[in-house]
This record gives C-alpha cells, sequence and structure tokens, in this order.
C-alpha cells in the first residue's frame, strides 16, 4: 500500500519549482524546520475581489500553524487554497505559487485528486457520510484501491486510534456515523483524513461547532499529531491558537500581516494591528 | 388585530381539515366500489359449469367429484330435455299453422336455454368455447334464468313517451301445452341444476382468458402490463438519473442548461396520446425496432413519458445532497465520478426511489401510449423473448377494450371490474414496495 501511495505522490508536481521556492523555504527556516508548504505572493480571487493578497510564507514540515484573524479576512480561503478545495467554487482563480515540498500545486499537470490525498483537511462542521463508522474511515483507502478487508480493518483501527477514537467506536463500527456525538463526529473526520494517510492535514475551525469538552479532546490530539503530520489550522479562538500552534500566521484584509512562532507573536508582536487584535480590541 | 389573527388562523385550520376530509371521502367513493365489484371476479358463487370448465380446460379439480356433481346436475335438468321432447312430439302431430305459431317460439326458448344450462346433451359439441357451457357464475345464472322465464318487448301504446320494455312471461306462449310446467320446474330447481356454490377462484390473476374473456383470467394483461411497466424502468431509469447527475453535477447553469429544463418540463407536459403516436411514427416506423406493435416499443415510448418526472425527482433529490459530504468526498481525494457513484448517488436514493415509484404507477396505467405500440386486445401471455417482437393485451387497454368494443360487454362486467381492481392492486402493490425500500434506504442513510 505505502508503495501505491508513493506512486501516486510522485504525481503530483512533476515539474521542478521555480527558484522562488527556495527563497520561501528560507524564509520558514528563520524560525524553524525547512518549509513544507510555502505560498509565493499567493493571491486568490473570487471574480474581481482579491481575497487573498500576495501572502508569501512558509509552513513548517511536523508543526501546527495556526492562521487567524477577523471575519472574512481571507484565512479560511487561503487553506482551502493548500488542497485546492476552491477549485470547486466557480470563478474562484489564483495568482502566485503555493509549493508543496517544492513544487508548485497550480501548475497545469497537477493530478488534484491525487494532491487531495497528500494533503488532508477537516472541516468546520463535522461532516461524516451518511455510511457506517467503518465505511467512513475506509472511505480513502478504498479509493487508493485497498480491497482486503483486513488490511482494511488494519487501516481504520489505526486511523480510529490516532484519532482517539477508538476505544469509543470499536463496538459499534458498522453502527452510522451520524449516531455519533459532534465531538465523535469531528474526531471520526480526523481519523477519516489520516486514513488517506496524508502529510498535511487543514483543519478550518474544527472545533468552532463543538462543546467545551469536545473542544479539549481536539485540542489534545491535535498535540498528539504535530509530529507524525504538518497541520495548518484555521480558527476564530486566540487561546486555542495560543494552546495548540507552534506558529501563527496573522491575516488582515487578506494581506498576511505576521508570521512567526506562537511565542513570539502573542508576547511580543511585532506589528500594531496584531497586537490590537490579539488583545482584542477589533476583530 | 390579534382576535382577527386568530380568527383566520382557525379558519384555516378548518378549511385545511375539510379539504383533506373531502379528499378522503373521494378516494373511498372511487375505490369502495372498485374493491367491492372487483373482488366479485375472484369470490363469486360458481355454479358446477364452472367446475366442469375448470376440469375440462385447465384440468384443476377433483375430476370423480365433479363427474359425480355434473351426473347429479344432469339428472335435475333431465325433466326438462324430457319436456322439450314431449312438446316436439307434440308439435308433430300438429297442424302446419299451429305448428309455425310455435316453431319460433321454442327456438328462441332453447337457445335461452342453452345459454342458461349449457348445450343440450349428446349432441354436436359447438365449436365456441362460450357455447360449450352454461353459465359459470350463480349471478349470471339468475340473469339467464330471467331471460327463458321472460321475453322483452316493447309497449309503444302511449304515443307521446318512448317504447316502454315490457317483461312478457315465456309460459304464456305456451300455455296449454307440453311445455308449460317447464318454467314453474325451472324456476324452483335451478339450484339443482347448476349447483352453486362460493368460490374462490385465485386463477382470475393467474389464468389465461378462454375465449376472449367470457371465461378465463387476465394473466395475459397482468403480465403485459408488468413487462411494459419494468421495460419502461429499464429504458428511463438510468437515461433519467444520468441526467439529472449531469445536470446537477456536471454542467454549470448556463442559457443552454435553463433552455434544457425548460425542455423538460414541456416534455413533462405533452399529452400522452401524442407520446403514443409519436412512439408508433419514431420506434416503429422509423427506427423499426419491431415490425408492428411490441412491448419493447411500447417500453420505450412509456420510458420516454415517465422521463421528464424521474429526470425532475433525481435532480431535486442530487441537490438536496448536503454539499458537505460533496467536499468531504473530494478533501479526501475522490474523483467526481466517485463522488458521485459512492457518496452523493447513495445519499439521493430515497428521493430518486420516490420518482421511480411514481412513474411505475404512472407507466403501469398509461393507456394512451401503448394503443399505437404495443396493446391488442387479445393474445396469448408473452415469453420474456418474445417482448422484443410481440404485441401485448395490457390491462389499462383491455379495461377500456371490454367495457367498449367486447361483443358480451354487459356479460362480463365482473371480468372488467377484476381487471380494474387487479390495475390498481397492481399499482398499490409496486407502491407500497418501493416505500417500503425508500423507508430502508432512509433508515440506513440515518442511522
Amino acid at each position: 500500500m505505502t508503495e501505491e501511495l508513493l506512486v501516486n505522490r510522485t504525481r503530483v508536481g512533476n515539474r521542478p519549482a521555480g527558484a522562488g521556492a527556495a527563497g520561501a523555504g528560507a524564509a520558514a527556516g528563520d524560525d524553524g524546520g525547512p518549509a513544507h508548504v510555502a505560498t509565493e505572493a499567493f493571491s486568490v480571487f473570487y471574480g474581481k475581489h482579491e481575497a487573498v493578497v500576495k501572502v508569501s510564507m512558509g509552513i513548517p514540515k511536523g508543526q501546527v500553524t495556526a492562521i487567524i484573524g477577523p471575519s472574512g479576512c481571507g484565512k479560511s480561503t487561503l487553506l482551502r487554497a493548500i488542497n485546492r478545495m476552491n477549485d470547486l467554487i466557480p470563478q474562484c482563480t489564483t495568482a502566485g505559487a503555493m509549493m508543496l515540498d517544492g513544487y508548485n500545486i497550480y501548475a497545469p499537470d497537477v493530478d488534484v485528486v491525487a494532491l487531495r490525498q497528500r494533503v488532508g483537511m477537516v472541516f468546520q462542521k463535522p461532516n461524516p457520510f451518511p455510511k457506517s463508522i467503518f465505511d467512513n474511515v475506509a472511505f480513502g483507502p478504498r479509493l487508493q484501491g485497498v480491497r482486503g478487508r483486513r488490511a482494511l480493518a488494519e487501516v481504520v483501527e489505526t486511523s480510529l486510534e490516532r484519532a482517539a477514537l477508538w476505544d469509543e467506536v470499536k463496538h459499534r463500527l458498522h453502527r452510522n456515523a451520524l449516531g455519533l456525538s459532534g465531538g465523535q463526529q469531528q474526531r471520526l473526520c480526523i481519523a477519516r483524513a489520516l486514513a488517506v494517510q496524508p502529510e498535511v492535514l487543514l483543519m478550518d475551525e474544527p472545533t468552532s461547532a463543538l462543546d467545551p469538552r469536545s473542544t479539549t479532546r481536539i485540542e489534545n490530539l491535535i498535540g498528539e499529531l504535530r509530529t507524525k503530520y504538518t497541520i495548518v489550522i484555521v480558527t476564530h479562538n486566540m487561546q486555542q491558537a495560543a494552546r495548540v500552534s507552534d506558529y501563527t500566521a496573522f491575516l488582515y484584509e487578506g494581506e498576511l500581516v505576521e508570521f512567526g512562532a506562537t511565542t513570539g507573536i502573542f508576547t511580543h508582536p511585532k506589528k500594531r494591528q496584531t497586537e490590537d487584535y490579539i488583545t482584542g480590541r477589533f476583530g | 388585530m390579534t382576535g382577527t389573527r386568530k380568527i383566520l388562523d382557525r379558519y384555516f385550520t378548518a378549511i385545511g381539515a375539510v379539504s383533506i376530509l373531502l379528499m378522503a371521502v373521494a378516494l373511498v367513493a372511487l375505490l369502495a366500489p372498485i374493491a367491492f365489484r372487483g373482488v366479485q371476479a375472484f369470490v363469486f358463487r360458481g355454479t358446477v359449469e364452472h367446475r366442469l370448465l375448470q376440469l375440462e380446460k385447465l384440468e384443476r379439480g377433483n375430476r370423480m367429484r365433479i363427474e359425480d356433481e355434473v351426473g347429479a346436475a344432469a339428472e335435475a335438468r333431465q325433466p326438462v330435455y324430457a319436456m322439450l321432447d314431449a312438446f316436439a312430439a307434440e308439435l308433430g302431430d300438429m297442424g302446419f299453422v299451429e305448428r309455425r305459431k310455435y316453431q319460433e317460439a321454442l327456438e328462441e326458448l332453447e337457445d335461452a336455454l342453452s345459454r342458461l344450462l349449457g348445450p343440450r346433451p349428446g349432441g354436436v359439441r359447438p365449436a365456441l368455447v362460450r357455447d360449450q357451457y352454461g353459465q359459470t357464475r350463480w349471478d349470471r345464472a339468475r340473469a339467464a334464468l330471467h331471460e327463458v322465464l321472460y321475453v322483452q318487448e316493447y309497449d309503444y301504446s302511449d304515443p307521446t313517451r318512448m317504447g316502454q320494455a315490457v317483461d312478457v312471461p315465456r309460459q304464456a306462449d305456451f300455455a296449454g301445452t307440453s311445455l308449460e310446467p317447464l318454467f314453474p320446474y325451472i324456476e324452483e330447481n335451478l339450484e339443482s341444476m347448476l349447483r352453486p356454490r362460493w368460490t374462490f377462484y385465485w386463477g382470475f390473476v393467474t389464468d389465461t382468458a378462454i375465449d376472449a374473456h367470457i371465461f378465463g383470467g387476465i394473466w395475459a394483461e397482468v403480465l403485459g402490463t408488468i413487462y411494459l411497466t419494468l421495460g419502461a424502468m429499464l429504458f428511463a431509469v438510468p437515461m433519467g438519473v444520468i441526467a439529472a447527475i449531469y445536470l446537477v453535477e456536471y454542467t454549470k447553469e448556463n442559457r443552454l442548461v435553463a433552455l434544457l429544463r425548460v425542455c423538460i418540463s414541456t416534455l413533462a407536459g405533452v399529452p400522452s396520446i401524442v407520446f403514443g403516436l409519436f412512439g408508433l411514427a419514431f420506434f416503429v416506423n422509423t427506427l423499426h425496432v419491431s415490425e408492428s406493435k411490441s412491448v419493447l416499443a411500447g417500453s420505450l415510448t412509456l420510458a420516454l413519458l415517465v422521463l421528464p418526472t424521474i429526470i425532475r425527482a433525481s435532480e431535486e433529490a442530487i441537490r438536496a445532497v448536503p454539499d458537505t459530504y460533496r467536499e468531504a468526498s473530494l478533501g479526501l481525494g475522490a474523483s467526481r465520478w466517485r463522488t458521485v457513484s459512492t457518496v452523493i448517488l447513495p445519499a439521493a436514493l430515497p428521493g430518486i426511489l420516490t420518482g421511480i415509484v411514481i412513474s411505475m404507477g404512472r407507466a403501469a396505467g398509461e393507456t394512451a401510449p401503448i394503443i399505437f405500440t404495443a396493446a391488442v386486445s387479445v393474445g396469448k401471455p408473452l415469453g420474456l423473448w418474445d417482448t422484443l417482437s410481440e404485441a401485448t393485451p395490457a390491462l389499462p387497454w383491455n379495461i377500456y377494450n371490454l367495457c367498449t368494443e367486447h361483443e358480451a360487454a354487459e356479460a362480463i362486467r365482473h371480468v372488467q371490474f377484476g381487471m380494474v381492481f387487479t390495475l390498481v392492486g397492481l399499482v398499490l402493490l409496486l407502491n407500497v414496495s418501493a416505500i417500503v425500500l425508500r423507508a430502508r434506504v432512509s433508515k440506513r442513510l440515518k442511522g
């Protein structure tokens, strides 16, 4: 199975990136590890409106990066651009480059399907399929051609264990997933995304629809997952960003105002806007 | 203000309740007679003739017992034929003028008698099955008895009114002859001559019609209807669902799509007889899917008829699938087609099934589209392979045909009602099974 995945992965952006990639990587390197995902003057347009404005930043590998900012600042748009979910929106176009491991994912020959297998996503509202818990988690592996019962069961178990859900659902794997609580559903969605074995996990306000207890569980889960995956999380909740992330990017009106280590951003913001937002003066 | 609002609210509730009540009453008023008279095709007082027919034509029943019964009935009938023989002898002794006077009346009487009791034993067996047996149903036997006992004449004595039908006893024609006691004898002993017994004729649905529906069942029609309905679904469901998927998932909203939608709506409003003519002109005369009418041509025509319904229902169902499912599936690296086939279609299935149910009922009951393309009045039940080339009888068409064009329409009312009842039952059965299926699928989706 791993081999198959590798084959899939090589399909993504088989063309070497431009010289800019190295620069973005270096930018991230200042703060931590090498950049896994890097944007270079990356813009997203809805029609003529520029929702994300020439953002350049490097998201380090194996770390949690939070994107914060007031409503409508383009943070979700930027996040969704990382696995090209924006393609679904008519009249949505991009400019600049979005690099994944040095390959521009917006290059014309990129296989979007394979890209999305490398970059998984968890949405704001838990959205399990109306199928059994097992089938939900097995959805991704089945897409990748895993067929054997035992192989599937193994992937499902590992994924559910990683998502800290296994103990709660192991006796009812074949019950409908919609019967789970909201927090469990969201963890199931995380397990479902993990089952595809992505490198990057995008989370779009994953706890905004959940109660505090479920939120804590998801936050703990993010902490456990951080070493294995590069995680990018969009959040409205400043405390959450401070709690779970290693790096924080502050976006305002589509522009990247500040990007750096979370501790730095929250204790010594370099820009006035960042400080105002973090201290709650606006937003 | 609040007062007015409350009153309006109450009025509306009342009007709503009343309209639902009226609908229920109308439904009962419609279905009750159909059910009551339709059941009489299955449950009735069958005479010994019925059992004899079942034995001889369908080899059904206990031969020994039926032959015993036929013997007993023949014994009871013996005096009738004895009286006729006696009268024939009497007739021989009469003068020419007198004989002519009785001859005509006697022939009429003998006709009426053979309709009631069947042909006289020992004679030449008539060619038509309808002439080989007497009345098989007790209710029809009572009507035939009336014809034996009375001659219908018209009274024109009042010039200001239309002629009035008057029943004149036949007995009067034969007053003073050896036939005079025949009439009271028949009236009194009809039961022992025909031996009626409550019968549950389950074969009404599964038997083939014998001699143009005068005897037997309606299997050919039922089977034809099933073929046509399933055939129509075979073509319409894949086409309709694929069209709906294309319209919702693959096209962007533009003028062409809008125009396409208008066309589909228009198609739904086309009168069914136009579909029938189109089917004849296109499938039979142009494409030559079969040499003449056939189940295949009829199914294709019916498929066109129900296509808009299926497209519309499927479109609505697919549109109602939350976008979050699409996002989730695509986000996991599923291709568009995989998303449609593994996530969207299963979630939309209950809605699609509803559309299919509605169309099935419609296809089963439509008459006009099959008149020119598939239906014949008389025919055998078809084998599966024959459906490609052969026309078939079908319930909706044969109901019309039996009520209007059958030579003995009056005498086979029970068959007509039985057919209507069976058609309603068939459609109901289809709907119920689809509703059950739908409920099961929905339950599986909800968890």
